[in-house]
């Protein structure tokens, strides 16, 4: 599904953030990626979603080379992922209804099989009342709640969160890992981005652990 | 289809729900468009409304033809035949001068001064209808006229109102100048206007192109919000040029009722007004469309 060969990510300033990984991550699969800051994680995941590309190397995602993509097709590419961000990036001006309801609208949904779709995935995330608030009203858990409903509400067929417990309590924290394991049980491929084990541990996940770039053999 | 239609009412009604959320800027911008537009409509409404004045006025042009004072009844009857049976008269009314004078009494208010004169000073005279109305047969039916024997004078009435059509023809092209010059400057405003935009809104794009939208879809509600705004400038300049037709046409009808005549200016004509909202729905949406395409680019999720 996302297959890493030999890949080399070197940011403007020649500072490599990721070196020669080669890894593979299969469809259905489970992956936590962990190590220090600065280890790469984000990276690694940026590259994985089609949000970066390498500067050298191979990356195939869905079968299609990342670095061969046009710039055109990759907006297609991208619609395969559901993204949870360390930022959240939620939208501040809009509803946690109109929140959700955005990848829908990118896509261009049919207007009540999104709305039913939007009810669906704020309920899956226990957010159902709140459809109505703006996100400033919703405290920090739901916040990321909100972000994790908007990432499923296209049902994408990859999950790819970048530190989705930043500033989590563990109690909360174990609830959003019950929220992948549930995608991941619906055969969602997973891939999280985290330093926190407490975290990964009770998911049993596949662990890739990153070191100053590179895999930590 | 579907999905694409709701796309884009989706976008539209984003859009205006936008304009309407910060209605002080959004009015801000439609009245300068608008003022800037209603330059060269005034202009052009007051051109359209001098031409059809002189059309009325030039419609029947007229030959006066005035006979030597020495001339005999039987000279001014063999004009008379001449004139009409010339190839290029369609008609000629004979004024005899007792006529003229009595005339000349009756509605100039001269009555004084004419009673006092010792003679009739005036000729007599025909006033000729012409068959071409082209300034160039007329000049030839005039200066061939005026080589007859025992005639005087010939006066071309068409005379002035060739001299303002050379005029029209030359503010009709002021009017050009002014419109491109304030196309310019639609299309800076909305450039303008649009970059702002895209800087408070930069989060949204980003999120959005990080989800997976295209540029057409991240470029689709600007580009409605500047033919919107362009269109809004529009209905701005069509309401104070009719604004100030209405009242120029108060001040007119009392001015035209003491000549005893009736002048009325006209408003944008429909096919006008479609045309000024679209030319300005137009310019708006390529101003956005050049600012989206310059700034759009700048902004790469990282």
């Amino acid at each position: 599904m996302i297959s890493f060969s030999q890949v080399t990510k070197r940011y403007p300033g020649g500072r490599e953030a990721i070196q020669g990984v080669t890894l593979t991550i299969d469809a259905g699969e489970m992956v936590f990626i962990t190590g220090h800051s600065g280890a790469g994680k984000s990276t690694l995941l940026k590259l994985a979603a089609g949000i970066e590309r390498p500067s050298s190397g191979t990356l195939i995602i869905n079968g299609q080379n990342v670095s061969a993509l046009r710039a055109r097709a990759v907006p297609y590419l991208r619609r395969n992922f559901g993204l949870v961000f360390q930022d959240q990036k939620l939208l501040f001006d809009r509803t946690a209804f109109d929140n959700v309801m955005l990848p829908l609208s990118i896509i261009g949904f049919d207007r009540r099989e999104a709305a039913r779709r939007v009810r669906a995935a704020l309920d899956k995330v226990g957010l159902l009342s709140r459809e109505k608030s703006l996100p400033v009203t919703l405290s920090g858990g739901e916040q990321q709640r909100l972000a994790i409903a908007r990432a499923i509400v296209h049902r994408p067929t990859i999950l790819v969160a970048d530190e989705p417990t930043g500033n989590l309590d563990a109690a909360l924290a174990a609830e959003i890992g019950e929220l992948f394991r549930s995608f991941h049980q619906v055969g969602v491929t997973v891939v999280v981005a985290t330093h926190d084990e407490a975290f990964a541990a009770p998911l049993r996940p596949r662990l890739v652990a990153l070191k100053n770039g590179r895999l930590a053999a | 289809m579907k999905a694409w239609l709701w796309n884009h009412l989706d976008a539209f009604g984003r859009t205006i729900t936008r304009l309407a959320r910060a209605p002080v800027s959004t009015l801000l911008s439609i009245g300068v468009i608008g003022i800037a537009l209603a330059l060269p409509v005034g202009l052009y409404v007051g051109l359209v409304n001098l031409h059809g004045l002189t059309r009325s006025l030039a419609a029947d042009p007229e030959l006066s033809v005035f006979l030597a004072l020495d001339s005999s009844a039987a000279e001014v009857k063999h004009i008379g035949t001449r004139l009409r049976s010339h190839a290029s008269v369609k008609g000629a009314r004979f004024v005899p001068r007792d006529q003229a004078l009595k005339e000349l009494k009756a509605n100039s208010g001269l009555a004084d001064v004419v009673d006092s004169l010792p003679q009739n000073p005036l000729p007599d005279a025909f006033v000729v209808s012409p068959r071409e109305r082209g300034a160039k047969a007329l000049e030839t039916l005039r200066d061939e006229i005026r080589g007859w024997p025992k005639v005087s004078h010939v006066q071309l009435d068409t005379a002035w109102a060739q001299r303002l059509e050379a005029g029209l023809k030359l503010a009709r092209l002021a009017v050009w100048l002014l419109t491109t010059l304030l196309a310019f400057a639609l299309v800076a405003v909305t450039f303008n206007t649009i970059r702002l935009q895209i800087l408070t809104r930069r989060e949204e794009i980003e999120v959005s192109k990080l989800i997976g939208a295209t540029d057409a879809y991240i470029r689709r509600p600007f580009l409605y919000f500047g033919a919107l705004q362009g269109a809004g400038g529009a209905g701005v300049a069509w309401l104070i040029v009719w604004a100030g037709v209405l009242s120029l046409n108060g001040a007119l009808g009392e001015l035209s009722r003491l000549y005893g005549t009736r002048i009325e200016l006209l408003a944008l004509e429909p096919a006008d007004t479609l045309s000024l909202i679209a030319f300005s729905a137009g310019l708006g949406w390529l101003g956005s469309w050049l600012s989206v395409n310059q700034h759009l680019a700048g902004i790469e999720p990282r």
